[in-house]
């Protein structure tokens, strides 16, 4: 019995030990768990810190940009070229709706959606990533947006938005020299992103495609803004905390005169061909003009396929920018920079008389170059020759100097070169050389390669393998009108700071001098005077002229016709009738604009081309204007805009009232 | 005259508390409403709700609190039965909320039997004991596990992988006090450790997402590890002093789920820093503390248990809440004892406070 009580007091002590024990156990097991969690705190809320500091304000603040207004475009007047304006859009996010083709058709209840619409819309699908939000409709009336707007909650994905548009209001007329902005394609995207654009261009759909749009995307895309928003778990929008204004693009003010393109659009009417007007004093580009244009607006929402191939299959290729990109033979307006490389090469000098017969042949050739006059133009010096341009005379001439001596000093006024102006995709024409021959025609072995002598002949009247553009022409005409001083051609003139207001001029001086003496200038721009003096190939166009004006015509073949066969415009099919060429520069002292012309298968120089120049001249220098077209004129009463910052003075005004 | 008998219906009305517990959880209280008051974007009406049930649990802790262990211990037997039914019940005729089975309907109200659980479980392992107190074998603990893993199993087909755990938990721990062999605790673990994959097989599929989840927050910011991830940030932003009380931006801009109830610590943590943490840590160490004191003390086999039962389970819930938001433990239902909003948790928490204090009170 006692005993037993021992064992259990022994068993009692023992178990009291060994609850105290598994007391101890717990505590200091709980301690550890408390130590462990202390140290989770100790990296989450120290070492840490920071970084979750950083995580949960971007958790907290999302920035949503705010894009900046794309720059206006204004001509040298004022008038507003390109501008903006805010318009209803219908959006759709692919990713976000169930069933396509049933929403669409619920939406064609509320909305007109045309086909082209519908067409457009597969085109975007087929090249945008599904969370992209794609327009269906745009430019919806105020009676669609509200219709769509009140049944917008039976689609889900699919969105009212107020969106800025770009409105042209010349169409056509400023087609080729503005360009126009579209939607950011894929190739673009990957390009901002090469350049480190993207930050600049989130929420941006739109882009510079062509013109001035491309080429001054960066001035007049503007500055994107951003508003910091302090956002729920859920995305909404709780308050602002920091917005940081978008700045607008910068307006471009531009040479160019609208009146002046105008009047030149008309006076082409239904023809082709082009016409840059160019300021000789500063290399301003005061008209720019391709025939036919097109109308830009079907370019900003998208093209659909059908419109895209009727504009690129029409023979009259609206597409085209002629004034940049059309290659022409330049015909006999080539004749004056024939002229100074001549002289510059001492084979004739100013008062050398020689014969302008009806027919020359090549020494050693029973090849005939005949003169578009039969009879020839008896005994002349260079400048009556140019003046009556005398083919016979140019050819010989050419033959005596050879290639050599002509294409340095005709490449000088700028002719088989790029002119630098500011669009892009400028083509650099034909100035023949031995060293272009050798290049061109590499892949034909060396006979075709050598530079024969006859080569030279048809290049003395601008044919042969001259081909230039009719910006080069113009802007060798205004080289030549001003005496040698080659400018950069440029359609911006001047780029206003929308935040400050302040003005810069682009570059406008010079790039250089040409080598030749004044009294060459003097002589070969005489003799282009005459041109529009009686005797002269523009005798009748020149018919009472209040100013001076000083031109050469040309007409360039499209085909060759044969030995002894003679000219017929009536007989050939109208793409192959000659172009008509007219270059021209007025007042002769002082030039204050040059001009080329160029009128496809217009026929002859003074036909087609030569009036078109003379009445332009009358309207920039006397604000006279062609009486057959005053009616049709849209810009002549347009209400000029104040530019945001001082214009300088145009040119035509000071000349409008002499 | 008057105050004379407001003196004596004060010390009636504190006579059965225990002091250093009340001014613990006083403390813990305060702290809570301040959070709560945060966490619930500044409106009154979750503090006003938490107020009439912390008065209700109040009051139950203090009839408890006055009653002797040896009364109390009556109760565990029915109220085990009682609750197992109620489980069973649920298996069958359960309401399914988010996939799982976990309520029962009475009509006028919901309630969750496995709450019952909690401290039904604890009572009735601890009565077991302490009528075979003279003669333990191991074959009684093998009875005790039956009786634990009864419940648990059926908890475990809700599922409620949570709620599982910590009646597991409650009722392991009295095993322990219990005098569970070394062995078998050790045995268990490595038997555990061993089955791991079998259990990770057996695993609902949110489960196993859960546990990856914890690995890898990362893995899926925008499902699973979304939770986590937030609360982390709360916790981390944070810093060492907070970003101060209603600043907490994680809190305010509804990025912390379930910011009132298990996510309450993240709104605590976002606000008051580490500082802030340490002193919660700190108090529910002292409730510990005084817990084991009180363990320590108990007269009965079955105050022992009891006491030493509640006072881990409470450190249990803390842990493994703390664990939970701050990512070191699976997400699983877990409040924040005496912290989160919830009248069904917070009441069972001070029924097992009313206990510690009856069996503080050296009574058999």
């Amino acid at each position: 019995m006692a005993r037993e009580k021992l064992t259990s007091l022994k068993n009692l002590r023992s178990e009291e030990n060994q609850f105290q024990l598994r007391l101890v156990v717990a505590y200091a097991f709980m301690l550890l768990m408390f130590v462990l969690l202390v140290g989770r705190f100790i990296w989450l809320q120290v070492v840490q810190y920071q970084h979750f500091t950083t995580l949960a304000q971007n958790n907290r603040i999302s920035l949503v940009p705010i894009l900046p207004n794309r720059g206006l475009i204004l001509d040298r007047n004022g008038v507003v070229l390109a501008q903006n304006y805010s318009s209803y859009t219908l959006e759709l996010t692919p990713s976000k709706i169930d069933n396509m083709d049933a929403t669409i058709e619920q939406l064609k209840q509320l909305v007109d959606i045309t086909p082209r619409d519908m067409k457009r819309f597969r085109k975007f699908q087929e090249d945008a990533k599904d969370f992209e939000t794609l327009p269906l409709k745009v430019k919806l009336t105020d009676e669609e947006a509200a219709r769509l707007a009140a049944n917008m909650w039976r689609f889900p994905g699919v969105e009212v938005k107020a969106r800025l548009f770009r409105d042209y209001p010349f169409k056509e007329l400023t087609s080729h020299a503005l360009g126009y902005i579209g939607r950011i394609n894929p190739k673009e995207k990957q390009q901002l992103e090469d350049d480190d654009k993207t930050t600049n261009y989130r929420g941006t759909t739109y882009i510079g495609k062509t013109g001035i749009e491309a080429v001054y995307e960066d001035q007049l895309h503007g500055q994107v803004g951003f508003e910091e928003v302090e956002t729920d778990s859920g995305g909404r929008a709780i308050r602002s905390l920091k917005r940081t204004p978008p700045v607008n693009g910068n307006t471009l003010k531009l040479a160019l005169d609208i009146r002046l393109q105008e009047i030149a659009d008309q006076l082409f009417g239904d023809r082709r061909g082009a016409l840059v007007a160019i300021d000789p004093n500063d290399g301003g580009v005061l008209a720019f003009l391709s025939k036919p244009g097109f109308d830009p607006t079907l370019f900003i929402d998208g093209i659909d396929s059908q419109t895209w191939t009727s504009l690129n299959t029409d023979w009259h290729k609206p597409l085209v920018n002629r004034a940049l990109r059309g290659i022409y033979p330049p015909g006999s307006t080539f004749k004056p920079f024939m002229a100074m490389a001549a002289l510059e090469s001492g084979i004739i000098k100013m008062d050398d008389i020689r014969a302008a017969p009806g027919l020359f042949v090549l020494p050693g050739s029973s090849h005939q170059f005949r003169d578009a006059d039969k009879k020839g133009h008896g005994m002349v010096n260079l400048q009556k020759a140019i003046t009556v341009s005398s083919d016979t005379f140019f050819y010989k001439l050419a033959w005596d100097m050879g290639i050599d001596r002509i294409a340095p000093v005709v490449g000088q006024f700028g002719l088989g070169s790029k002119t630098g102006i500011d669009l892009d995709g400028e083509l650099t024409g034909v100035l023949p050389s031995k060293a272009w021959k050798a290049r061109r025609f590499a892949k034909l072995g060396p006979a075709a390669q050598k530079w024969l002598p006859g080569d030279v002949v048809s290049i003395g009247i601008g044919q042969g393998y001259n081909s230039y553009t009719p910006l080069q022409m113009a802007n060798a005409t205004a080289t030549m009108a001003n005496d040698g001083k080659l400018f950069t051609p440029h359609l911006v003139e001047s780029i206003v700071d929308v935040k400050t207001g302040r003005e810069s001029r682009v570059n406008t001086s010079p790039t250089h001098q040409l080598p030749f003496p004044q009294t060459y200038f003097d002589y070969i721009k005489q003799g282009m005077a005459g041109v529009l003096k009686p005797g002269g190939t523009a005798g009748a166009i020149g018919a009472g002229l209040t100013y001076t004006m000083a031109g050469k015509t040309g007409t360039a073949q499209v085909v060759a016709i044969k030995q002894g066969a003679k000219y017929n415009a009536a007989s050939l099919a109208e793409q192959n009738r000659d172009h008509s060429w007219f270059i021209a520069f007025a007042p002769v002292d002082h030039p204050k604009i040059a001009i080329a012309v160029i009128v496809e298968n217009g026929g002859w120089g003074a036909g087609a081309a030569a009036p078109i120049a003379r009445q332009l001249f009358d309207f920039y220098l006397t604000g006279r204007v062609p009486p057959a077209i005053a009616d049709s004129l849209k810009t002549a009463t347009l209400p000029i805009v104040q530019a945001p910052a001082p214009a300088k003075k145009a040119a035509s005004d000071e000349v409008a009232n002499p | 005259m008057k105050s004379q008998i407001l003196k004596r219906l004060w010390a009636k009305l504190i006579e059965p508390l225990d002091g250093w517990l009340m001014l613990f959880l006083g403390l813990i209280f305060m702290l809570s409403l301040l959070v709560l008051y945060s966490a619930s974007n500044q409106s009154f009406d979750k503090i006003d709700n938490k107020l009439v049930y912390t008065m209700l649990s109040l009051t139950i802790m203090w009839l408890i609190a006055r009653s002797r262990p040896q009364m109390i211990m009556h109760f565990g037997p029915p109220l085990y039965l009682v609750g197992l039914l109620l489980l069973v019940a649920v298996h069958f005729k359960g309401i399914t909320v988010n996939g799982s089975t976990r309520w029962l309907s009475l009509g006028f109200t919901r309630i969750q039997p496995s709450e019952i659980m909690k401290i039904a479980l604890p009572m009735m392992i601890a009565w077991y004991f302490q009528k075979h107190e003279a003669s333990l074998r191991w074959w009684h603990f093998l009875v005790a596990i039956a009786l634990m893993l009864l419940p648990v199993g059926l908890i475990l087909k809700q599922p409620d992988l949570g709620t599982a755990t910590l009646i597991m938990a409650a009722g392991f721990f009295v095993l322990f006090f219990a005098g569970l062999s070394w062995r078998v605790i050790v045995g268990g673990l490595a038997v555990f450790a061993a089955s791991l994959p079998v259990i990770w097989h057996v695993m609902h599929d949110y489960q196993k997402k859960r546990i990856l989840t914890l690995i890898d927050p990362m893995s899926d910011p925008l499902g699973a590890g979304y939770h986590i991830i937030q609360s982390m940030i709360a916790i981390g932003s944070g810093g060492p002093i907070g970003k101060g009380w209603l600043n907490g931006t994680q809190t305010h801009l509804d990025y912390i789920p379930e910011r009132t109830t298990d996510f309450i610590f993240a709104v605590f943590s976002e606000e008051f820093g580490m500082i802030g943490n340490l002193i919660l840590v700190g108090l529910y160490l002292l409730i510990i503390s005084r817990g084991l004191m009180i363990t320590a003390r108990a007269q009965t086999l079955y105050g022992r248990l009891m006491a030493g039962s509640i006072t881990l389970s409470f450190f249990f819930y803390a842990f493994v809440n703390m664990g939970m938001v701050s990512g070191i433990l699976p997400v699983v239902g877990v409040p924040l004892p005496f912290v989160s909003y919830g009248g069904t948790a917070t009441v069972t928490l001070f029924i097992g406070t009313g206990m510690l204090m009856s069996i503080g009170k050296l009574r058999k």
